[in-house]
C-alpha cells in the first residue's frame, strides 16, 4: 500500500486494474487507491507477471507499506521482504535532544576578539566625519581592494544616493560597479542574491528598509537559507544596507524598525551601528563576511559626527557588543540611535538621582553578545533594554529571556523594556514624539528597576 | 545548428529514459514512506530538459524550479546522490538538508532547485549578471513554470535582464497547469512567450514533447543570448503525466487529455527515430532499457542504505 500524501497512514483498495497472470511493465497502471485526500491511480515500477493479489477490491484501512500484490518472475519463489518503516529507523537512533533550545552564538562562527574601544584607539583621526562619510569611505576602500564588490540600489549612482551615502562612487568606480536600479526591490534583490551565489560580493542599498519588505522572500528564503539547504555548498556574501526605523514625520509606511524581524532568522547576521567609528569598523566586517548581512543604518544618525580609525583594514568584529560607558548601579542595553538617547539619560540619572548606569551598545544584534550582557547584569543586578522597535518579540524580549534564564539569581528587580508604542507610526509631530522612546522614558525605567519613586 | 550524431540520439534516449525510470522509482519510494514531504515528478516533460541539455556548455549555469530531479539527471549528476537527497540521507546532494525541492551542485553550476514559485527567476538573472560582470561568454538557463509567469518578480527580472542586456535564456516549461489551475484560468493571454515583448525580449513557442524541436529552438536562442544580445524566452509546450505532487490525483483534467498526450510520448518519439534511422537495433534499445532500470534500482538501493545525517549536522551550514 503506497503512501500517496505526506500524511497518509492507511488506504482503501478501490479497484484492481490488473488480474493474476497479467504481464505488467514499468509505468502500467495497476490499481486505484483511495487516500485520506483523494482517489489515485498507482503505477507499477518493476516488470513481471502478477503472481498474486493480496487484497480484494473494496478492502479498507490497509496500512501504508503493506504488500498488496506480488509481481515477479513466476518461476522464482518470491519472498516478501519485511521493510522497517523510516520512523522506526530514526527512533532506534534514540535522539537525545536538549529540551532547552539555546541560541548558541558560538555556532554563528564569530571572530573571538573584543570590540576595539574608541577611547583606547591610538589611530584615531583628528578630524571628525559624519556617519554618512564613514559608510561611504568604507565602501570605497573595499571596492578598491576587491573587484568583486559592487553596489546597486535605487538612486545610488547618478543621483549620488538618496541620502548621499554613495556620493562619488559612480565617478570613481564606473557604471559597471555602481548600478542604479529601477524601483523594483523584489527583482533587483533576487538578482543580487543570484550574483552572490555565483561569487560576487554585492552591497545592496535599500532606500529604506521599509522597502525591503517587497523583497523579503529573496532575503529570507533565498539569501539566508541556501547555504543550509545546499548542504554547505552555496553561500551568499551580500550586504543589505540602508536606513532603518523612524526619520522625521514620514509616518507609518516609512518608519518601521526591522531589527527583530531580521534578527530572528538563522543564516542572517544583523548589525546596527551607532557612531561613525563603529559604522566604519562594522561595515568593513560586513563586506568581508561570507554570509548575508543586514546592516541597519539610521537616517537621523547620517549627520552624526565623530572621529574614526582611518586604517583601511580597521574592522570591528561581528558579534561583539561595546561597553559605551561603564557603571555599577544598573545596565542599559541598547543599539543604533537609542545609544544617543541612552547617553543623555545616563547624564541626568547621575545628576538627578546619583545613579551610575552602564551602557552596552550591542552593535551586532545577531549573533548577540550574550556574554557581555550577562557579565554586566551580574555586576549591576539591574537591567533595562532600550530600542526603537515595537515591543512584541523585540530584541529586548530575547535579552529578557536570556537574562532570566542565565542570571536569574543576580537580578534585584524585574527587567524593563523601553520600546516604541505598539501602534503604527503616526504622522503628527506630537504623536510621533509620544510613539518613540524618549529620554524621560529611559529615566523612568531606570528609576523603576532601582526602586526610586 | 550542429548536425546530430548517432551518439547524440542514444544520449537523448538514455537520459530521457533515465529520468522517467528515476521518477517512477521515486514515486515507489515515496509510497513506501522512504521519501517524505513534497515530491514533484517530471514524467512527461523529459524532452524539455534533455533537448536543452544537447546545446549546453558545461560552464553555463542553470537554475530551475522545485520540479528539479530530471534537471539534475540531465545535468549529468549522479542519480544515486539525487535519490539519497530525496530519502534525506547524508550522501544526498544537500546532505539531507534540502530534499526534493532544494538541491544544488555548485561544481556543476547547478544553482537549484527553488521551492518558492518565481524566486529562481531573479536569481538566474543575477547569475547571468555575474557571467557578464566577469566577462565570461557563458549564459544562465533559467527555467520557469507556467504558474510563475503570473508572478511579479518574473517581470521585474525580465525588465532588469533587458535593461542590462544580461546573458540569460528563460525557458518556460508550460505543462498546462499550475498545481490544479489550468493556464487559461490563471493567465490573461495564453501566449506566455510574448510576455517579454514589452521589454523587447524575443520569444518563441516550441513543441516540448518533441526533443528535436526543443534542440532546434534552444540552439538558436542560446546563440542569440551568447552573442551578447540580451535575454531570450522560449515557451516549451509540455505535459506532466502525473499530478502536481505525489498527493495530487489530478481530477482537474480528463483521462482523455492525458491519454492524448501519451500518444506523443517524448521517449517514444526518440525511440522511433532511432529505429527508423537504424541507429540502433531493437535489441540494443532493450539493453539500454535494462541497464537503465538496473542503474535506477541501484540508486534506490544506495539511497535507502545511506545513513541519516548525524545529529550534529543540525547546527552546521547555517553560516560559512
Amino acid at each position: 500500500m503506497p503512501a500517496l500524501s505526506p500524511t497518509m497512514t492507511e488506504g482503501n483498495l478501490s479497484k484492481w486494474l490488473i488480474k493474476k497472470g497479467d504481464t505488467v511493465k514499468a509505468g502500467d497502471l495497476i490499481a486505484e487507491i483511495e487516500t485520506d485526500k483523494a482517489t489515485m491511480e498507482v503505477e507499477a515500477v518493476d516488470e513481471g507477471v502478477v503472481i498474486d493479489l493480496l487484497f480484494k477490491e473494496g478492502e479498507a484501512n490497509i496500512p501504508v507499506n503493506k504488500a498488496i500484490a506480488i509481481i515477479g518472475d513466476p518461476n522464482e519463489k518470491v519472498e516478501l521482504k519485511k521493510e522497517t518503516p523510516v520512523e522506526k529507523v530514526i527512533e532506534e537512533k534514540k535522539i537525545e535532544k536538549n529540551i532547552e533550545t539555546k541560541i548558541d552564538t558560538k555556532k554563528d562562527n564569530i571572530i573571538d576578539t573584543p570590540s576595539p574601544k574608541i577611547e583606547e584607539d591610538t589611530n584615531l583621526s583628528s578630524e571628525e566625519i559624519t556617519m554618512r562619510q564613514a559608510l561611504r569611505d568604507t565602501m570605497a576602500e573595499e571596492m578598491r581592494k576587491d573587484n568583486k564588490v559592487f553596489i546597486l540600489g535605487e538612486e545610488v549612482a547618478e543621483y549620488q544616493g538618496a541620502y548621499k551615502v554613495t556620493q562619488g562612487l559612480l565617478q570613481e568606480f564606473g557604471k559597471e560597479r555602481v548600478l542604479d536600479t529601477p524601483i523594483s526591490e523584489h527583482g533587483f534583490t533576487g538578482l543580487a542574491v543570484g550574483a552572490a551565489f555565483k561569487g560576487l560580493r554585492p552591497i545592496l542599498e535599500f532606500m529604506t528598509f521599509n522597502f525591503s519588505m517587497q523583497a523579503i522572500d529573496q532575503i529570507i528564503n533565498s539569501a539566508a537559507k541556501t547555504l543550509y539547504m545546499s548542504g554547505g555548498q552555496i553561500n551568499c556574501p551580500i550586504v543589505f544596507r540602508g536606513p532603518n526605523g523612524a526619520a522625521a514625520q514620514v509616518a507609518a509606511q516609512h518608519s518601521q524598525d526591522f531589527s527583530s524581524w531580521y534578527s530572528q532568522v538563522p543564516g542572517l547576521k544583523v548589525i546596527a551601528p551607532s557612531t561613525p567609528y563603529n559604522a566604519k569598523g562594522l561595515l568593513r566586517s560586513a563586506i568581508l563576511d561570507s554570509n548575508p548581512v543586514i546592516f541597519l543604518e539610521n537616517e537621523i544618525l547620517y549627520g552624526l559626527k565623530g572621529p574614526v580609525n582611518n586604517d583601511v583594514n580597521f574592522s570591528i568584529p561581528i558579534g561583539k557588543a561595546n561597553i559605551a560607558k561603564e557603571g555599577k548601579d544598573l545596565t542599559i542595553v541598547t543599539y543604533s540611535i537609542m545609544l544617543q538617547k541612552s547617553k543623555e539619560a545616563v547624564l541626568r540619572l547621575k545628576e538627578e538621582y546619583n545613579l551610575d548606569a552602564e551602557i552596552i551598545d550591542l552593535q551586532t544584534l545577531r549573533p548577540l553578545d550574550t556574554e557581555t550582557i550577562l557579565n554586566s547584569v551580574k555586576k549591576t543586578n539591574r537591567l533595562i533594554t532600550v530600542e526603537e522597535s515595537w515591543p512584541f518579540g523585540s530584541v529586548g524580549s530575547e535579552i529578557v529571556n536570556i537574562v532570566q534564564r542565565d542570571a536569574f539569581d543576580y537580578l534585584d528587580s524585574p527587567v524593563i523594556k523601553v520600546n516604541s508604542a505598539d501602534v503604527p507610526m503616526p504622522y503628527s509631530l506630537s504623536l510621533e514624539k509620544l510613539y518613540l522612546p524618549q529620554v524621560d522614558d529611559i529615566i523612568n525605567a531606570a528609576k523603576k528597576v532601582s526602586y526610586i519613586k | 545548428m550542429k548536425k546530430l550524431q548517432k551518439a547524440d540520439y542514444i544520449k537523448m534516449y538514455s537520459f530521457m529514459l533515465k529520468i522517467r525510470r528515476f521518477e517512477e522509482r521515486a514515486a515507489q519510494l515515496y509510497g513506501m514512506g522512504k521519501i517524505g514531504g513534497f515530491c514533484h515528478l517530471y514524467i512527461g516533460q523529459e524532452a524539455v530538459v534533455v533537448g536543452i541539455l544537447m546545446t549546453i556548455d558545461k560552464n553555463d549555469s542553470v537554475v530551475t524550479t522545485y520540479r528539479d530531479h530530471g534537471h539534475m539527471i540531465a545535468r549529468g549528476l549522479d542519480p544515486k546522490r539525487i535519490m539519497a537527497e530525496l530519502t534525506g540521507r547524508e550522501d544526498g546532494y544537500s546532505a539531507g538538508k534540502g530534499g526534493s525541492m532544494h538541491m544544488f551542485s555548485k561544481e556543476n553550476n547547478f544553482y537549484g532547485g527553488h521551492g518558492i514559485v518565481g524566486a529562481q527567476v531573479p536569481i538566474g538573472t543575477g547569475i547571468a549578471f555575474t557571467h557578464k560582470y566577469n566577462g565570461e561568454k557563458n549564459i544562465c538557463r533559467t527555467y520557469i513554470g507556467d504558474g510563475a509567469m503570473n508572478n511579479g518578480q518574473v517581470f521585474e527580472a525580465f525588465n532588469l535582464a533587458a535593461l542590462w542586456k544580461l546573458p540569460v535564456l528563460y525557458i518556460i516549461e508550460n505543462n498546462k497547469y499550475g498545481m490544479g489551475t489550468s493556464v487559461d484560468r490563471a493567465a490573461a493571454g495564453l501566449d506566455l512567450y510574448k510576455r517579454g515583448e514589452a521589454f523587447g525580449i524575443p520569444g518563441e513557442k516550441v513543441d516540448g514533447m518533441n526533443v528535436f524541436s526543443v534542440i532546434e529552438a534552444a540552439d538558436k536562442a542560446g546563440k542569440y543570448v551568447r552573442e551578447g544580445n540580451g535575454p531570450y524566452i522560449i515557451e516549451v509546450q509540455t505535459y506532466r503525466y502525473r499530478g502536481h505532487s505525489m498527493s495530487d490525483p489530478a481530477k482537474y483534467r480528463t483521462k482523455e487529455e492525458l491519454d492524448n498526450y501519451k500518444q506523443t510520448d517524448p521517449i517514444e518519439i526518440v525511440k522511433t527515430e532511432i529505429l527508423k534511422k537504424k541507429i540502433a537495433t531493437n535489441d540494443e534499445i532493450e539493453k539500454i532499457n535494462k541497464d537503465t532500470l538496473e542503474e535506477i534500482k541501484n540508486a534506490a538501493e544506495f539511497a535507502t542504505n545511506s545513513p541519516f545525517p548525524k545529529d550534529s549536522e543540525l547546527y552546521t551550514d547555517v553560516y560559512l
